[in-house]
């Protein structure tokens, strides 16, 4: 097992590679991140503000004077939890969706489909703001509100692939034998669609860890005490004049995260085309 | 290229045409009237009424209930759904709760702003990405490509934000070069205006060139494939003139379609580059909305992004229509 997806990783071009090491080290820092952190999340350690880089902080201190490697680290576990979590419950539901549509025949597929299309005629974040004033920015409500924007997606991509292997021969063998709908979908027809649903699966994340933490940056998101990477940002601006490391770290861990994710499926579709 | 059939069939191919892009244009308003019903009906479910929301916890019940009347809220929500679309179509779209003014009013003093800050995106997007996406296509596969492939995709990838803070760092506290935030009032001259607004309209540009030149990147390599051009290179024909005159006439239809899609993304980078930069347009109006919960408002502001991403999409379809010459020449 790990020396065939050392290998595998081995024959990735080096794009991938740089994206993979990125995607690992980021998921690493959201599970074991909290407990590695040098001081407690809130704890005021540093008598000055925006402090540079010392033995103490090393990655310097925040706009009260706490430690900004411990905010960061804790920060990532919101970002990439809630992220991951959301994009799986958006993917699971659109393509449970897009099973149900492809088995379905015309009269489930095409309701579901007109209002899936409503719902992705309107840009994901004016959906999630109409979403968060309504119902307001507690985390399962977060996690709720990014996941409803993009099942649409999901569904539209889940269901184009899922609609062509129903007309496959061994799929219509499977129906003449009278294989129930739940064996078709889950049996004949998920197995072959899962290596695109995958890339698709880290593309919702991209844009989930984009829409959240560009709804924390703008206060809307993950509320304090509670923050994730978008709200670090917000709650430093104050340092930008002065470049201090409080704002530019957690910017950066956006960065080479989304991009990391990017560069791996990037990588991956150029290996099997 | 509808010359080279008969004029008979040409002019059955402008009817296809008409008749197709007829449906779009109708199947576009279904749509956004299903936008409309999504939106009113996620602002109904909100948790507690606007009325409640507006006097707060020390209300009395018989204030809460004048209100309610007052914003007609005690009337069944079919009527009410009613009332409000008619009010949008005909440009009165209710009244603010926060600023207690026309919605109307409020928007029409900061639309013209959002649309000027997106032309202007555009106008600067629209050259370097054409550039950057023909560019990396003739050089497929080499340094410059890849170079370009990279930086792209991880412009992409990375939140509007990073632009903005980044180009913030480096032009307005480094450089000193440009204010880092937007001030624009109706009375400026030109180049006050642009002075103040240069920094939005950079970092939208900057958002979107990323995404347009993907497109445009994809919509060349994409006829590149295709017989002809492999035609063309064997008799021998110069690269340059290859993608000049054989290739860009074919390509024209798919970039404009890339062209619009892309601008799309205009609509999610405003939200966070209006209000970082604090440039008084639609989408900063938008924010403040959710922050006081102000549904009409929200309501109106979120119909009008709706419609201008549904116009572009429109447009994206409608030349994919004309650049069929199946379709054209039927």
């Amino acid at each position: 097992m790990t020396a065939s997806s050392l290998r595998w990783a081995k024959a990735l071009p080096l794009s991938a590679k740089i994206g993979l090491i990125f995607v690992l080290f980021w998921l690493a820092v959201a599970v074991f991140g909290p407990m590695l952190a040098p001081y407690p999340v809130g704890a005021f350690v540093a008598y000055d503000v925006f402090d540079g880089m010392s033995a103490q902080n090393w990655l310097g201190s925040d706009y009260l004077g706490r430690d900004v490697l411990s905010r960061l680290l804790s920060g990532a576990r919101y970002t990439v939890g809630l992220a991951a979590a959301a994009a799986l419950l958006a993917s699971a539901t659109g393509t449970a969706l897009a099973l149900t549509a492809a088995v379905g025949g015309p009269k489930v597929d095409e309701p579901l489909s007109r209002f899936m299309d409503t719902l992705i005629s309107i840009p994901s974040k004016i959906l999630s703001l109409v979403l968060v004033a309504a119902f307001g920015s507690s985390l399962p409500l977060l996690l709720l509100i990014a996941a409803v924007t993009y099942v649409p997606g999901n569904y539209r991509i889940a269901r184009a692939l899922a609609v062509n292997l129903a007309q496959m021969d061994y799929v219509q063998v499977a129906r003449a034998r009278g294989e129930g709908r739940f064996h078709l979908a889950l049996r004949e027809i998920l197995p072959n669609m899962i290596h695109p649903l995958l890339a698709d699966f880290g593309l919702r994340f991209v844009f989930i860890v984009l829409l959240l933490s560009g709804l924390s940056f703008l206060g809307l998101g993950v509320q304090p005490p509670d923050a994730d990477l978008g709200s670090l940002v917000r709650e430093n601006i104050s340092g930008l004049g002065e470049g201090a490391l409080a704002i530019l770290m957690p910017a950066f861990a956006i960065a080479t995260l989304t991009v990391g994710v990017n560069l791996l499926i990037d990588g991956l579709k150029g290996k099997r085309a | 290229m509808a010359a080279h059939s008969s004029s008979n069939s040409s002019s059955s191919g402008v009817k296809a045409v008409l008749s197709l892009t007829a449906k779009r244009f109708a199947s576009s308003l279904l749509t956004l009237f299903l936008v409309s019903l999504v939106i009113f009906s996620i602002a109904q479910l909100l948790p507690g009424d606007a009325a409640q929301e507006a006097l707060g916890q020390s209300a009395t019940a018989e204030q809460v209930e004048a209100l309610r009347h007052e914003m007609g809220l005690d009337r069944p929500a079919p009527e009410r759904y009613a009332n409000w679309l008619s009010g949008m179509v005909s440009g009165d779209p209710g009244q603010s709760l926060v600023a207690n003014l026309p919605v109307s009013e409020v928007i029409s003093s900061r639309l013209p702003n959002s649309l000027l800050l997106a032309a202007l995106s555009a106008l600067v997007a629209v050259p370097v990405a054409l550039a950057i996406g023909i560019g990396s296509a003739m050089n497929r596969g080499g340094r410059l490509d890849r170079a370009l492939n990279i930086s792209t995709l991880s412009m992409v990838a990375v939140p509007e934000f990073l632009v903005a803070t980044l180009a913030v760092l480096i032009f307005s506290v480094k450089l000193r070069w440009l204010p880092s935030i937007a001030m624009v009032a109706d009375d400026m001259g030109w180049g006050d205006y642009l002075r103040g607004a240069a920094m939005p309209i950079l970092c939208l540009s900057i958002v979107v060139i990323a995404q347009m030149a993907r497109m445009t990147r994809a919509a060349v390599i994409d006829q590149m494939d295709r017989p002809y051009v492999e035609m063309a290179v064997l008799k021998g024909v110069s690269p340059v003139r290859v993608v000049l005159a054989h290739i860009m006439p074919n390509a024209v239809a798919p970039i404009v379609n890339a062209m619009a899609l892309s601008l799309s993304y205009l609509l999610g980078g405003a939200i966070i580059v209006e209000t970082i930069f604090n440039y008084p347009g639609l989408a900063s109006l938008m924010v403040n909305a959710v922050t006081s919960r102000d549904m009409p408002l929200l309501q109106a502001c979120a119909m009008i992004f709706c419609a201008a991403y549904l116009i572009l999409m429109l447009i994206a379809d409608v030349t994919a229509i004309l650049a069929n010459p199946r379709l054209r020449a039927q």
